[in-house]
C-alpha cells in the first residue's frame, strides 16, 4: 500500500504537462498510419517506389509507431532504466527469429522450385565428372 | 518507494522493487512481454510460410470492400478506420490513466467509457470484415483468392488471417471485458476508496498493447 501511495503521487507532480503530450503522441502515430496508406495508394496508382523499397519503409515506420505507443502511452520511456531493459531485452530475441526463420522460409522455396517434378536435375552433370577420380 | 533517485542508491540491495513500480504492474509488463512472443511467433510463422510460397494473393485485391459502399474498390480504406478507432481508443485510455493521477473520478469513468466504446466499435468492424469475407467464400481451409501471378492460392493465406485476427480479436475482447470491470468498479467508488486509481493502470497498459498489436498484424497482413 505503502508504495503505490507515493507512486501516485510522483505521477501528479508533472501531470499537468502530460495530456500535452498524449495528444502529440496521437498525432504523431496518426500521421504516421496516412502516410502509409497514402504511400501504398500512390504505389498502386502509379507504381510509385520498387516494392523492396515500399516494404522496407512500411517496417520501418512500424517500428517507429510501436516506438511511441511503447514509450508514451505504455509511458515505459518514463520508467527508471532497470524495468526498461527487462522487458527490452528479451524482446532482442526477435531479431535472431526474424531473419532465421525468414531465411529458412526462403530457403524453402528454393528447395520447392529444385525439386519440382520436371525441373532438370543438375547432379546428372555432376555423376559422371565424379566417374574420373 | 523513493521516487527521487540518488546517484548512489543500490536498487538490488533489497527494500523495495528495483523496477520502482508495483508488483501489479511489473507482472503486468511481464504477461505483456509473454503475450508478445505469442504473437510474435504467429506472426513469423506466417512470415516463414510467406516466404516458402512461390507466390500470394495481394492484400488490395482481398481486403477492398467498404461496408454499405457495394463493389468500390477502395483498398485499405477501411482497415484504416479500424486502426484509427484503435488509436483513438488508446488515446481516451491514456486520458483515463491522466484522470485516475488527478483522482478525479468522473473523468476516469468518462474516458474508461469512450475506451469501451471504440473496443467495441473495433470488434464490430472486425465482425463486418469477418462476415464480408465469409460470404466471398473465404474461411480457415477455404480461400477463394488467387496468388498474384494468376496461380491458385493456397489455404495458407485465410488460415493465417483468421488465425491471426481472430486471436487479436479474442485479445480486445478480453480488454472490453477488463475495461467493464473496472469501470464498474470506479463507479462504485472502489478506487476512490483505495486512494489510487493503479488498476486503470494496469489494464490500461493491457488495452495498449492490444493496439500495439494491431499495428503489427495491420502492416504484416494488409500493407506488405
Amino acid at each position: 500500500m505503502e508504495h503505490t501511495h507515493t507512486a501516485a503521487g510522483h505521477e501528479t507532480a508533472h501531470a499537468d504537462s502530460s495530456t500535452k503530450t498524449i495528444w502529440r503522441t496521437f498525432w504523431i502515430l496518426l500521421c504516421i498510419t496516412v502516410f502509409e496508406v497514402g504511400l501504398a495508394f500512390l504505389h498502386l496508382e502509379y507504381g510509385f517506389l520498387p516494392r523492396v523499397v515500399l516494404n522496407a519503409i512500411f517496417v520501418g515506420l512500424t517500428v517507429l509507431k510501436a516506438f511511441y505507443i511503447v514509450a508514451e502511452f505504455m509511458h515505459l520511456g518514463h520508467e527508471i532504466k532497470n524495468l526498461i531493459l527487462t522487458i527490452l531485452i528479451p524482446l532482442l530475441l526477435f531479431v535472431w527469429f526474424i531473419i532465421a526463420f525468414l531465411y529458412e522460409g526462403d530457403s524453402w522455396k528454393n528447395m520447392r522450385k529444385d525439386l519440382k517434378p520436371g525441373t532438370p536435375v543438375e547432379a546428372v552433370k555432376i555423376a559422371p565428372a565424379e566417374k574420373h577420380h | 518507494m523513493d521516487t527521487a533517485v540518488t546517484a548512489k542508491k543500490k536498487w538490488w540491495a533489497g527494500g523495495y522493487s528495483p523496477f520502482n513500480v508495483s508488483y501489479g504492474k511489473l507482472m503486468m509488463w511481464y504477461f505483456l512481454m509473454s503475450d508478445a512472443f505469442t504473437f510474435g511467433a504467429l506472426l513469423i510463422a506466417y512470415g516463414t510460410i510467406r516466404f516458402s510460397s512461390p507466390s500470394w494473393p495481394d492484400p488490395n485485391e482481398v481486403f477492398k470492400s467498404f461496408p454499405g459502399m457495394g463493389h468500390a474498390n477502395l483498398p485499405l480504406m477501411f482497415v484504416s478506420l479500424m486502426t484509427f478507432i484503435l488509436i483513438m481508443s488508446s488515446v481516451t485510455m491514456v486520458l483515463a490513466v491522466h484522470a485516475g493521477h488527478m483522482r478525479d473520478k468522473k473523468a476516469v469513468a468518462k474516458w474508461l467509457m469512450w475506451t469501451i466504446v471504440g473496443g467495441i466499435a473495433f470488434l464490430s468492424c472486425q465482425a463486418w470484415e469477418w462476415t464480408h469475407l465469409f460470404h466471398e467464400g473465404a474461411w480457415w481451409g477455404r480461400n477463394p483468392f488467387a496468388n498474384v501471378d494468376g496461380t491458385q492460392a493456397s489455404t495458407n493465406f485465410t488460415n493465417f488471417f483468421f488465425t491471426i485476427t481472430g486471436f487479436h480479436g479474442l485479445h480486445v475482447t478480453s480488454g472490453v471485458i477488463l475495461n467493464i470491470v473496472i469501470l464498474a468498479n470506479v463507479l462504485k467508488g472502489t478506487y476512490e476508496h483505495r486512494g489510487h486509481y493503479e488498476m486503470v493502470e494496469k489494464v490500461g497498459l493491457y488495452w495498449h498493447f492490444v493496439d500495439l498489436v494491431w499495428v503489427f498484424v495491420f502492416t504484416c497482413f494488409y500493407l506488405l
